[in-house]
């Protein structure tokens, strides 16, 4: 029988089979995590994700940074009549289309997380099903908070003047949250069913891109052909452009926010058990 | 089947595939609670999916088991709740450090405020990794990811551990730690599912095997058995010139008895456990006029075994079951 041999030059970064024991006996199993303090625990991790991969934020805030100098500047007076007027408008309408985009990464880093031998350990671990999709999405969520918080200084900086002030700004960065978390939930089932990351990053823009570009983000409808201006009208994404807008400016339209939560809690109610089933199935 | 109170694992008829591919092909496994149990086979063999499907990971096709009274399928979370898993791929979070990942896992298991960092230092120095807790895991060598997946797996002390190839890519000083740990976690008394495809690593750990091919228990027995079912040791040699090897195969199979040729062309075995046979053997060569370029007298390697075994040398399958990702770094 061959034991540990420490060598001197190695005693400080080897295992010490002593210690090993007493570490193995000194611990009963506590009571079970609750559903809750799972899911928080994984939004931890995704915070300390941010935090070690601080690049993963900054691919999702230099677009939007980029759109609304490039819009207001370059297209803001054929658009508007004047800059100023068109960075009215399309603050809370980037607001929504740079959150709206940092969703598709929740599906892809999921996607990027199963290639790895840690989901294998989480799978194997007695915590609630749902747990890890939903404490990612959470950690997520405060990306999206940190990403739109981003847009709206920016906009603050080149003389952007909401209406209803500090509480319109936030209601309408919450109405885009948690509509973005809803969303999130289509994203992690392509991020589950799709075979990698790539994969899922180009489904998933080929659907948010044109979904977001058909909105009235970026124009007013009313001069659009008749087809088109139905279906912008009716683009969820509209909807919550409207509703951003309406907060931030203090006249928001109730139906308008009432649709948006609709949307969300839906989308949350299929998709996320769907998630969910995948996940433990895969 | 009567559930016999002291198997910490009993299986029956355990199968699944994977399209064409019938990864596990009725696997049957009985475990005494408290050993070292090993499940020895060359990649493609079928242990990852049989490992998988006992975590609860897989669900079987077909046949049942039951992992400390609880059924894999039906009492799934109970199976959890009593077991962790160490798997192929190193089972840690790459961009977290080691200590975020040993706090992570321990307030997922439930322990809660300085109980879970205490827990974490005392793991991070039991296991040598105390200057690297800071660092994040991606910048982790081999043998310490290792050393970390194993200290996450006993944040809570598992009544039972699953070891996916714990020491396949590792160097053999990390190998030795490794074993010094599974070691420690037997003294303690957990139960301990080994997959592996080192003879020598079953050999040294095991209290049984269970020997798997293409999906399907061949051989089951302490390591001394199925040792002396094929043959205690063999007497490896390699000549100076390929050509002579069917000489030097009559004269093996005259002294020793039962010849491999190997896949080199100048490499052949015997089975022989006797040193003294083996020098006249090698006396005898070369009084005939064999080049020798070395030998050596050892273990039956894996090879060996299966051939003596199954009658064909151990292969990997050409199918994708999950075994076939892994990974080989270096020898």
């Amino acid at each position: 029988m061959s034991t540990i041999t420490t060598t001197a030059e190695g005693a400080a970064t080897d295992a010490d089979e002593a210690l090993v024991r007493k570490a193995i006996s000194s611990t009963p199993r506590p009571p079970r995590a609750s559903a809750l303090s799972a899911a928080m625990t994984f939004g931890w991790r995704g915070m300390l994700k941010v935090k070690h991969v601080p690049e993963q934020l900054l691919d999702v805030t230099i677009t939007p940074v980029m759109f609304v100098v490039m819009f207001t500047y370059l297209f803001g007076g054929a658009i508007a009549g004047s800059t100023g007027e068109y960075l009215d408008y399309i603050l809370p309408g980037i607001l929504v289309m740079s959150v709206l985009f940092t969703t598709v990464y929740s599906g892809v880093a999921l996607n990027t997380d199963l290639t790895k031998g840690v989901v294998d350990r989480f799978r194997s671990l007695p915590i609630w099903s749902p747990a890890p999709l939903l404490g990612s999405l959470i950690g997520d969520s405060v990306r999206y908070v940190i990403g739109g918080s981003v847009i709206i200084v920016l906009g603050l900086a080149l003389g952007f003047r909401p209406g209803a002030g500090a509480v319109g700004v936030l209601a309408a960065l919450g109405l885009v949250v948690v509509f973005a978390f809803g969303l999130s939930w289509v994203f992690t089932t392509l991020g589950l069913l799709l075979r990698s990351p790539n994969a899922v990053m180009n489904a998933g823009f080929m659907g948010i891109f044109p979904l977001t570009f058909l909105s009235n983000v970026f124009v007013e409808p009313d001069t659009l052909p008749a087809g088109l201006k139905a279906f912008v009208d009716v683009n969820p994404i509209s909807i919550l452009a409207n509703a951003s807008r309406g907060l931030m400016e203090g006249n928001a339209d109730g139906a308008d926010i009432a649709i948006v939560l609709a949307v969300a809690a839906g989308l949350t109610a299929v998709f996320m058990p769907l998630t969910t089933r995948l996940y433990r199935r895969r | 089947m009567t559930t016999h109170p002291a198997l910490a694992i009993e299986a029956t008829g355990l199968a699944k595939s994977f399209g064409e591919t019938r990864a596990v092909d009725g696997v049957d496994l009985s475990v005494r609670g408290g050993s070292v149990y090993g499940v020895l086979g060359p990649n493609g063999a079928g242990k990852t999916t049989t490992i998988r499907m006992l975590a609860t990971l897989l669900r079987p096709d077909a046949g049942s088991a039951k992992v400390l009274g609880h059924d894999i399928v039906k009492e799934a979370d109970a199976v959890r709740g009593v077991v962790s898993l160490t798997g192929q791929l190193a089972s840690v979070d790459e961009d977290l450090t080691g200590r975020e990942n040993l706090i992570l896992i321990g307030r997922l298991l439930g322990l809660k405020g300085p109980a879970v960092r205490q827990r974490a230092t005392e793991l991070l120095e039991a296991f040598g990794l105390s200057d690297a807790a800071g660092r994040l895991v991606k910048n982790y060598s081999g043998g310490m990811r290792r050393r970390l997946d194993l200290a996450a797996s006993i944040v809570v002390t598992p009544r039972l551990m699953f070891l996916d190839e714990p020491t396949t890519g590792l160097d053999p000083r990390s190998r030795n730690q490794v074993w010094g740990i599974i070691r420690a976690l037997v003294a303690e008394g957990t139960t301990i599912l080994l997959c592996t495809q080192y003879l020598e690593e079953a050999d040294q750990l095991c209290d049984r095997i269970a020997v798997i091919d293409r999906g399907r228990v061949i051989a089951e027995g302490t390591p001394g058995e199925l040792k002396a079912s094929i043959g205690s040791g063999a007497l490896h040699v390699r000549l100076l010139d390929p050509e002579q090897r069917p000489q030097a195969e009559g004269i093996l199979a005259r002294e020793l008895g039962a010849v491999t040729l190997k896949a080199d062309a100048a490499g052949l075995s015997a089975a022989c456990s006797d040193a003294g046979r083996a020098a006249e053997a090698i006396a005898e060569l070369s009084s005939l006029g064999v080049g020798i370029a070395d030998f050596s007298l050892g273990q039956p390697s894996l090879d060996e075994v299966f051939l003596a075994l199954t009658g064909h040398p151990a292969e990997p399958a050409a199918g994708e079951g999950p075994d076939s990702t892994n990974e080989e770094q270096a020898a």
